[in-house]
This record gives C-alpha cells, sequence and structure tokens, in this order.
C-alpha cells in the first residue's frame, strides 16, 4: 500500500483518471478492440456513474481498472492514473495490494463472487488479513464489525453462517461489507442491485450512498438503471460501442442530453405521465465488434445522421460536459419527461 | 384504447384460487393464497409483484399448467379444469405462455423453422408445407428477417430470441398470452421496442394478454388493470394508471417509491419509502395481514386480523385495514384530463 500515494490530491485532482483507454480480447477469430479510447475520471468522495446497454463495454472498463481481464488473451493501452499509479503498467504484485485495498468491486451476481465453501465471516476476515498484520481473532473481530456496519441485524451470527443460507439481498450486503472493510478510497459497483427486488434495490443503494458519505469511499457506479444513477451519481457517462459517447453532471445529461444516443435511452423509458401508446426506441442493432464503422459508431442508428457523420468524432468539451458528436451545437435533443 | 369491437365478458376467471407446494407430511408452501379477479376479453391484466409473491405461480395455473389446490378457474365458461385429458390438451393451445428466458425456452439443436413447425406438429395441424408457411408468416409478423429461420438459438440475440418466442406462441392462433417477465433480461431500447410489438400483435390477433412483471413501469404503460401481489395475495388491483398514480395499499405506495425516478422535479418532490426486511419465509407466514412485517403504517390489528378486500372506489380493490386512510391522505397527483379518459376506456 506504500506504493500508493496520494501526495498532490486536491479536491479537483481526480482520485481515477482513465486516459485513452483501449482493449482488446483475442478469441478463435483473432483480435478484436472492444474499449476504443476511453476517458473518464472519478474525483475523491464522487459518485461517477456510467451507463450504457449490454456489450457497450462499460463492464470491461471496470474490470480493466482492476487489471481483472485475462493477461494471455488481451491487450490494454492507454493510462488508468490511480493517484500517481499507472494501473495499466503496475505489476501484477502492485495490483494484489491495490485490489480490495484501495480498490474493491461489487458484482451482480454476490453468489458466483461468494465461495460457497467458507463462511462469510472468514472470507472477509480474509480479506482484512491479506492487507493489514492482525491476528485472526482481530480480523474476525473487523469481518463482525463490517457486517454490522451494513446492517446485518446479527453479524456474530450471520459470520459463521455460508453463502447458500442468505438471501439475495443479504449476500450483497455481504459483498459491501467484504468490498468496503478495508476502506478503500475506490469502490467499483457493477450492477449492484440488478438481480435484486426494487424494494431491496432501495435498501441496497441506501446502504451503499450512506457508507460512501461516511468513510469517503469514490463510487464507479455500472448499471443500465437510468434512474439509479439519476438519484444516486454526481456525473454520468454514457457509453456506446466500446467508446464513451458524453459525460456530464447527472441531471444536467438526463434533462437536456447533448448525444442522440442518450437521448434515445432516456426517451425509450416507459413513463406514466405521459399518454400510452407507441414508445420511442432506437432502430437498429449494436454493430458487432468485429464490424464498426469507421466513423461514428451510432451513426447507423441515429436519425440525425449527416454525411460528416462517416468521419471519426471526438469527444467536444463544453464546459463541464462531454460529447461525441459534432452535430452537438445545432441539435437540441428530447430528454427525460420530454 | 382499443377501437376494435371486443366480445364482452371474462377471458379467465379465478375465483379464490390456491396453489400450494408440497407433500404430505412437509411444510406446505402456500404460492397462491386465494385470489379473486377476471380477466375482459381483450384487456390487458398486469400482474405486479416481487420475487417469491407467486405472480409465476399466478401464472402458470391461469393457463392450466399447474393444478390448483382450491377454487375455481374458468376460461369463458368453460372449466378446463374439469375437462377430459384429451380434451384439455385441445384447449390449452388457445391459452399460451411466454416465459423470461429465451434461453432456456429453445431446444439449442433445433432451427428456429423447427421450433415454431413443433407445436404445429404436436398438434397435428396442417400439412409440412402449410406449416412451414405459417412459421414464415409468422417470423415476418414479429419483425424478424425470414433468414433467422435457419438459425440456430445462439445464433440470435436476446432480443429476436424473444421475438421468435412470441412468434411461437402465437403459432397455435391463442385467445390468450401469459407473458411472464418477458422483457425483464432485454435493455431498454429493445425492451421498448418489445412492448410496441405486443401492443400491436394485440391488435392484429386480437388477443387478451396477462403480463406479469417485477417492473412498475413496464406494467403500467402496457397494462390496462394491474393487480399488485406481495405474498401469495392480492393486496391492490383496479385500472393501471390510478393504481400507480395514486395507490391505496402501503405496498403498492412503496413499491412505487422504490421505482428510480428520472425527472428531476418528481424526483425532488418523492417521499421515499424505504421498507425494513425482505418477504417473509414462506412456510411460516406471518399472522394477521402478511405485510404487517415490513409495513411503516403496520399497528395492533394488522397482526391480529387479515384485511378483507374491499373495493373503495368504481373498480378498484384494496385490502388494507387503513385503505381510506391512505386514500385520505394521498394526494391526487395532477391529473391531466387526457389520461382519465385513457385509463376508463381501457377497461
Amino acid at each position: 500500500m506504500q506504493h500508493v500515494t496520494f501526495g498532490c490530491e486536491t479536491a479537483q485532482e481526480s482520485l481515477l483518471d482513465i486516459q485513452g483507454l483501449t482493449l482488446s480480447l483475442r478469441d478463435e477469430e483473432g483480435w478484436v478492440q472492444v474499449l476504443n479510447n476511453v476517458s473518464l475520471s472519478v474525483k475523491p468522495r464522487e459518485i461517477v456513474g456510467v451507463v450504457g446497454e449490454s456489450g457497450c463495454g462499460k463492464s470491461m472498463t471496470a474490470l480493466s481498472v482492476l487489471r481483472l481481464v485475462p493477461p494471455r488473451t488481451s491487450k490494454l493501452g492507454g493510462k488508468i492514473m490511480f493517484g500517481s499509479t499507472d494501473l495499466v503498467a503496475a505489476s501484477e504484485a502492485e495490483m494484489m495490494r491495490i485490489r480490495g485495498r484501495h480498490i474493491s468491486m461489487i458484482f451482480q451476481e454476490p453468489m458466483s463472487a461468494l465461495d460457497p465453501v467458507f463462511t462469510v465471516g472468514h472470507q472477509i476476515a480474509e480479506t482484512v488479513r491479506r492487507h493489514f498484520k492482525i491476528s485472526r481473532k482481530e480480523a474476525d473481530k473487523r469481518a463482525v464489525e463490517a457486517l454490522d456496519a451494513v446492517g446485518i441485524a446479527s453479524p456474530r451470527h450471520v459470520a459463521t453462517l455460508y453463502p447458500m443460507s442468505l438471501s439475495g439481498g443479504m449476500r450483497q450486503r455481504v459483498m459491501i461489507a467484504m468490498a468496503l472493510v478495508c476502506e478503500p478510497r475506490l469502490l467499483i459497483a457493477d450492477e449492484p442491485t440488478t438481480a435484486l427486488d426494487v424494494t431491496i434495490q432501495a435498501q441496497i443503494m441506501d446502504l451503499l450512498l450512506e457508507l460512501s458519505q461516511k468513510t469517503g469511499t469514490a463510487i464507479l457506479f455500472i448499471t443500465h438503471n437510468l434512474g439509479l444513477v439519476a438519484q444516486s451519481c454526481h456525473r454520468m457517462v454514457t457509453m456506446y460501442a466500446g467508446e464513451v459517447v458524453e459525460s456530464g453532471p447527472v441531471w444536467d445529461v438526463i434533462a437536456r442530453p447533448r448525444h442522440p444516443y442518450s437521448s434515445g435511452l432516456l426517451h425509450s423509458i416507459p413513463d406514466s405521465s405521459r399518454p400510452r401508446g407507441t414508445l420511442p426506441s432506437i432502430p437498429g442493432r449494436v454493430p458487432s465488434l468485429r464490424a464498426m464503422p469507421a466513423g461514428c459508431r451510432f451513426e447507423p442508428r441515429c436519425s440525425y445522421a449527416v454525411p460528416e457523420c462517416s468521419a471519426t468524432q471526438t469527444i467536444q468539451h463544453i464546459a463541464d460536459r462531454e460529447v461525441r458528436c459534432h452535430r452537438f451545437a445545432e441539435l437540441s435533443l428530447a430528454g427525460a419527461g420530454t | 384504447m382499443n377501437s376494435t369491437m371486443q366480445p364482452v365478458g371474462p377471458a379467465i376467471s379465478v375465483e379464490n384460487l390456491h396453489v400450494s407446494f408440497g407433500r404430505k407430511n412437509q411444510a406446505v408452501i402456500k404460492a397462491v393464497d386465494g385470489v379473486t379477479f377476471a380477466v375482459q376479453k381483450g384487456e390487458i391484466f398486469g400482474i405486479i409483484g416481487e420475487s417469491g409473491s407467486g405472480k409465476s405461480t399466478l401464472g402458470r395455473a391461469m393457463v392450466g399448467l399447474l393444478r390448483p389446490s382450491g377454487g375455481e378457474l374458468m376460461h369463458g365458461d368453460v372449466s378446463p379444469l374439469a375437462l377430459p385429458s384429451s380434451e384439455f390438451n385441445r384447449h390449452r393451445r388457445k391459452y399460451q405462455i411466454i416465459a423470461q428466458d429465451p434461453n432456456a425456452a429453445f431446444d439449442p439443436r433445433m432451427t428456429m423453422l423447427q421450433s415454431l413447425c413443433e407445436p404445429l406438429h404436436i398438434a397435428r395441424e396442417g400439412r409440412r408445407a402449410d406449416r412451414i408457411a405459417k412459421a414464415f408468416a409468422m417470423l415476418e409478423r414479429v419483425a424478424l428477417p425470414p433468414e433467422m429461420a435457419n438459425r440456430y438459438p445462439h445464433e440470435l440475440s436476446g432480443g429476436q430470441k424473444q421475438r421468435a418466442n412470441i412468434a411461437r406462441a402465437l403459432m397455435l392462433e391463442p385467445r390468450v398470452l401469459v407473458c411472464d417477465e418477458v422483457v425483464a433480461a432485454l435493455d431498454v431500447s429493445i425492451q421498448a421496442d418489445m412492448l410496441n410489438l405486443f401492443a400491436r400483435l394485440r391488435e392484429e390477433f386480437n388477443l387478451t394478454y396477462v403480463f406479469i412483471s417485477h417492473d412498475l413501469r413496464v406494467v403500467s404503460h402496457i397494462s390496462d388493470r394491474v393487480a399488485v401481489m406481495y405474498f401469495g395475495k392480492i393486496v391492490e388491483f383496479g385500472p393501471a394508471r390510478d393504481v400507480i398514480d395514486r395507490p391505496l395499499h402501503p405496498y403498492t405506495e412503496a413499491l412505487r417509491s422504490a421505482e428510480p425516478e428520472v425527472i428531476q422535479d418528481r424526483a425532488k418532490a418523492r417521499k421515499r419509502i424505504v421498507l425494513q426486511g425482505e418477504i417473509p419465509s414462506a412456510v411460516n407466514p406471518p399472522s394477521g395481514c402478511r405485510f404487517h412485517t415490513r409495513c411503516p403504517r403496520a399497528r395492533d390489528v394488522c397482526r391480529a386480523d387479515e384485511p378483507k378486500q374491499r373495493e373503495l372506489l368504481p373498480g378498484r380493490h384494496v385490502a388494507c385495514h387503513f385503505a381510506e386512510e391512505l386514500m385520505a391522505q394521498a394526494e391526487p397527483l395532477a391529473v391531466q384530463p387526457s389520461r382519465i379518459s385513457e385509463a376508463s376506456a381501457g377497461l
């Protein structure tokens, strides 16, 4: 942990700064690029939502930050600055010190992230002992405290249980306890509530936000649920086909998206205040990774496309917002509830 | 809502329906515990509930896939469970169900064409050439290109598979389609397409839908009326938008408030109710009102007595001791006139 320094950090400075990240994966057919020039940043204590549909690269971005991509069949390019450490170039030993201690992650399906043959108390204590030189007894105590902190009613008892005897909501609480037990500076939450019922989702989201406020942990929140982003994040980043297409303060983007894809996403949410009838949807499908359009990747599905869109699109900056669309200034796009 | 003339009368009605699981000498789980309602012909009837509420069990019982342990099920004026099995098999072709996971619904070794023709084959309907022609016609109705016919399930995307799933359910020209979480696994933009497709097919095939989902937004968008289930019982039902805009049961109120809001003014105005605890154990249901263990409004009477279902407003049925109180408190949201006429026209 002493290798990670945060010396020059101020409120403006980013905790995590992803710059021009590219990721290629190899399968039987050869190399294919899944992330193209992804840049995004998370400031200390900030909650940033990454939204997009299946296959847009949001989960791959999260996995790249922790370097959980397969080493032999993947190639990472660009920089992932965490404090003063570049996680793309860091050694595996350095990554081991960072994972779970400074950056931790919660996954969508807690059952596959927890080990079925160890008690949950043991698994949390193991995380603590991995990073701190403390006795087993002390680590067990920390595990019980962590379970208590995530609102589990009888933490001492639950610590002795195996994952299979817990409900989905309880397992996700255990995952959060495990992720936050070392008080990391950054938590990556990849669809943490997607497998849960809405009333349990509300509990888990409240818990995450409360803990983040208490410990000052920043959150990179990956989800397809725009409502959850609106409710919990400071800023949001929209990804499409392996690229960031838009980012900005969450309510600004939601009320007035600048990219046709963000607008399309926001508009296809059913809304009880709109008259019933046909829901607006985005025509077509996400292009295949091996057949990406040369210019704007959204162009084949975009109703605002003009010939210039077939040229490569660069990110445009407008105050605190970013958009990958050359027509952003002339378009007036519909947001949520319009 | 629906301009075509529909024959009136219920398509499916259930009365005091019970479905239990468990063998003798074992704990019995009452998945559906006494529900009564009627789905009108041509209607879209939504069932909302969380996991374990019994909504899928109810859906399966409604088409006769599960035998109820008590109560009555009627398909129009036919009592399907009283039919001899050969007749029942013929009868139930008109009552189809579509499940959430299209991956599990298709045989991975059969092409889409084979899968689509199979129901006709089993029903011994038409000749081979007719079946194939019908399969292609049905692919077109669900907006899938004809080349999909020779593909295997793994070659289709999630949305395409779900379209094929619908096409197959329509092959036997059902009267009623029970859709169990059919859009849950899809991305929002594809979900919107699917909901539009469902709306169009209803017109084209004169269908009655039972739309089961945990997603309040989806159900209220597509349905004429909705029933909210909790722990095997219907706690509230009525016209979809009325129920969503002005819940009269604390559980519906909580569900609505748990739904994340994307419109800033509404998000700010929203009173958030975060329910404590989880759905209780199915083996030991709570006494009295089953929601009392999580209900923010629970009082002593809720622990002792089970609330009776009452019609509080025309067409609005609620089972809560304090529904009147809730009705007095609830400020009707700014309702636009067009919405009222729409909601009542849907009935």
